[in-house]
């Protein structure tokens, strides 16, 4: 019955709902409880409804989820601070709704790939924090062998296709992607991930229209966090309304600092994406760290700006409000849960500054299928293709 | 092509110079752009948060001073600012575009290879961008990865109607990059962004141009010519300091400007010596040493006395934690050094 009353609410091919505005569904169904979120935006097609079911179990399984991205991020700050990481690193705190709540829809078998604020997609992806700090440390136990770091990190088994650090250089990717399922028949998605910044390269439109000519199974992705870099997106854009910025694809926004209403949203759009095509998903959410860890992230937005966000619309204390409303957690028992993950990842980075790094001869694995003959990479820039060079 | 000698010193820098200031390579980078929207009415610098001083603060308090129409932010999107930058040049307008690191320069590829270096030859000379200057970091800093650290000059040096400068200081930095802005050509000028705040020097305030197209001997030597572009100078310079350690006199020369290049001064110089070592941060294979060792020997072969050596990065992608094995360092310089004189 409550099965019937969300599907009807989801408005795939119902296309009626949102129009007369539809009763208010029972509290309870199945043992779940009713939670109300902030109505989703669509473009071109129906709303799903603005309300989630969920236990008690899945609020915590979300809490632990996001907990652990969030002091997995905080970490990799101590450890870039600490100089064990080098390089470019952006961290994702401020946004774990996101991948939580899309990790709650999509399976392993729906490709998944984004931009360099990776880490988190990563964990969703099967990974755990030890294998990713170590990457983000550049060791051989790391999820790419060190040879990736913060931005490049994969898992082939579970259809994860990065990280990648050009911006938008991965949303072509996506088409691809998605067009080898509809080749194979598959009934699965792919969802390709990029910023608010990212959506202003010209291959997000080329990739769009291939994806609407052909239909393919694919969500467009976008994170909008309000920034790119130190340009909020008021200037970078023409248009704020990122999900209606092409007229020939639908749209749907949808409140990206919420968990449930990530899932909720994206259980409408892998439906539809795949009964009817591409779908531009637009999360609206924020992150709180600069945009890399050169960047303080408090030179072209105010302290109170962030301060506000953090205390109004934290995705971890939302989910943390509604365990103990419920009275489905104490703060004493999210506490204990709290440190448990604490100690999980003080161990991984632990781990990750001892790990070894990889040995010198990766330098010149994996650039051709073949490992030799690479030339050059001797000391002295000589080959091994029959002549040594000096 | 090897004509006329020209052979210089300290190039053009002010002989008498009046005043000075202690900048790094980014103030000086600053000041030439300063100077350029104060005296080029129709200048405009742009670029990725361009506005707010770009992500190494090159173009700091520029756009207080001269406006938020002269100096700004544009959206993410390289072909598009490069595209828009050749049409503002094609109206006999001065751009300054900034790509925020040579690593990202790829998306607008064609525009600068297509466009830009063909606008002038396609049109019978009737249109050209010749006010159209690309700035764009580049090179290791230590522990950049893969997208931070690339050198992609030897690519635009492939691309008759470009031209391609890279400074090794703060002196050469503010002279060369005033040259470009001003040459009748299009102009990419590389930054190696490991300088930006590492070389501190004397700078003089006043507006001066270095001569694009001109190599300079940075140090006289006898016995072998290092040549080299951009933070590879310094390398250079230190391998002829290891190297005077051991009796070995090395003439470091730095090319400068890649596209065109003064291949006289390279010449003139390994005839002397006999011995000659081409160094650069990018990968050997297809790197602009390759051109520089070629038009050696065709020019030297008779005064050569071992072959041309090319010490460069290694045919890899950039690597993230292997990059202190990839970067042709003056420890494998030296060996070279001193494999060319045991020959
Ligand atoms: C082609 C390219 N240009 C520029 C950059 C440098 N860069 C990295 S991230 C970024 C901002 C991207 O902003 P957005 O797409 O909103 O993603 P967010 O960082 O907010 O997650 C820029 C300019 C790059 N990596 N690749
Ligand atoms: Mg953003």
């Amino acid at each position: 019955m409550w099965r019937r009353a969300l599907r009807a609410g989801l408005g795939v091919r119902g296309m009626a709902t949102n129009k007369k505005k539809s009763p208010v569904p029972p509290k309870e169904v199945d043992g779940k409880t009713r939670f109300d979120l902030r109505p989703f935006d669509p473009f071109l097609i129906d709303s799903p409804t603005p309300y989630a079911y969920s236990d008690q179990s899945e609020l915590l399984e979300y809490f632990r989820i996001m907990y652990r991205m969030r002091r997995m991020e905080i970490a990799a700050d101590n450890l870039y601070k600490g100089q064990q990481i080098r390089g470019f690193c952006h961290l994702y705190d401020g946004q774990e709704a996101v991948a939580v709540g899309m990790d709650a829809v999509l399976t392993f078998e729906d490709p998944l790939i984004t931009a360099y604020r990776n880490h988190c997609q990563m964990l969703s992806r099967g990974s755990n924090v030890k294998e990713i700090l170590a990457e983000l440390t550049g060791r051989y136990a790391g999820v790419s062998k060190g040879k990736g770091g913060s931005m490049h990190m994969y898992n082939r088994k579970n259809n994860y296709y990065g990280g990648n650090g050009i911006v938008g250089a991965q949303v072509p990717l996506g088409a691809g992607l998605a067009f080898a399922l509809k080749y194979e028949k598959k009934a699965n998605i792919a969802v390709t991930m990029f910023g608010d910044g990212a959506a202003n390269q010209g291959q997000i439109a080329e990739a769009i229209n291939m994806a609407v000519i052909w239909k393919l199974p694919i969500l467009f992705v976008c994170e909008n966090n309000q920034y790119g870099m130190g340009t909020s997106a008021l200037r970078a854009s023409a248009t704020q309304d990122f999900y209606k910025r092409e007229n020939y694809i639908p749209g749907l926004k949808m409140d990206g600092m919420d968990v449930l209403a990530v899932r909720e949203g994206m259980k409408f759009a892998k439906e539809y994406a795949i009964n009817s095509g591409p779908l531009y998903i637009e999360m609206d959410t924020y992150r709180y760290h600069g945009h890399s860890m050169s960047d303080p992230g408090v030179t072209y937005r105010s302290k109170d700006e962030i301060n506000d966000i953090k205390k109004s619309r934290d995705p971890i204390d939302r989910v943390k409000e509604r365990l103990i409303e419920q009275s489905w957690s104490t703060a004493e028992d999210l506490k204990a849960i709290e440190k448990e993950i604490k100690i999980e990842v003080d161990e991984a980075a632990a781990f990750s500054k001892v790990a070894d790094a990889p040995p010198v001869e990766t330098l010149y694995h994996h650039i051709y299928h073949e490992t030799f003959p690479i030339r050059g990479t001797l000391l002295n820039n000589g080959t091994r293709v029959g002549f040594s060079s000096t | 092509m090897l004509g006329k000698k020209r052979r210089r010193k300290l190039s053009s820098v002010p002989e008498a110079v009046t005043a000075t200031k202690r900048m790094n390579l980014c103030a000086a980078v600053n000041d030439a752009l300063r100077i350029t929207l104060k005296k080029d009415d129709s200048s405009i610098v742009f670029g990725e948060d361009v506005a707010f001083g770009g992500v190494f603060r090159c173009t700091s308090e520029l756009r207080e001073q001269f406006g938020r129409n002269r100096v700004f932010n544009t959206p993410l999107s390289e072909q598009g600012i490069v595209g828009f930058a050749i049409g503002y040049a094609a109206m006999n307008c001065t751009a300054v575009a900034e790509i925020q690191f040579a690593d990202y320069i790829y998306p607008a590829f064609d525009q600068i290879v297509n466009e830009a270096a063909k606008y002038r030859y396609r049109s019978g000379g009737m249109f050209n961008v010749g006010g159209l200057t690309i700035r764009a970091p580049c090179g290791a800093v230590g522990h950049g990865g893969h997208y931070h650290s690339q050198s992609p000059e030897a690519y635009f040096c492939h691309t008759p109607g470009l031209k391609v400068v890279m400074p090794r200081d703060p002196i050469r930095a503010k002279g060369l990059l005033l040259s470009s802005i001003r040459d009748p050509n299009p102009v990419i000028f590389f930054e190696p962004k490991i300088l930006y705040r590492s070389v501190v020097a004397e700078v003089p305030v006043e507006d001066y141009t270095i001569p694009l197209e001109t190599a300079e001997v940075v140090r006289p030597g006898k016995d072998v010519t290092l040549i080299g572009w951009g933070a590879q100078v310094n390398v250079l310079m230190e391998t002829a300091q290891l190297a005077e350690a051991k009796g070995v006199s090395c003439e470091v020369i730095d090319l400068v400007s890649l596209l065109p290049w003064d291949a006289e001064t390279v010449v003139e110089s390994v005839k002397r010596t006999g011995k000659a070592i081409v160094s650069h941060e990018a990968p050997i294979t297809n790197g602009f040493g390759a051109e520089v060792a070629a038009t050696i020997q065709e020019h030297c072969f008779y005064n050569l006395e071992a072959p041309v050596r090319r010490i460069c990065g290694f045919d890899t992608p950039f690597p993230l934690v292997h990059e202190k094995y990839y970067l042709p360092n003056k420890w494998r310089c030296v060996e070279a050094v001193f494999d060319l004189v045991a020959a």
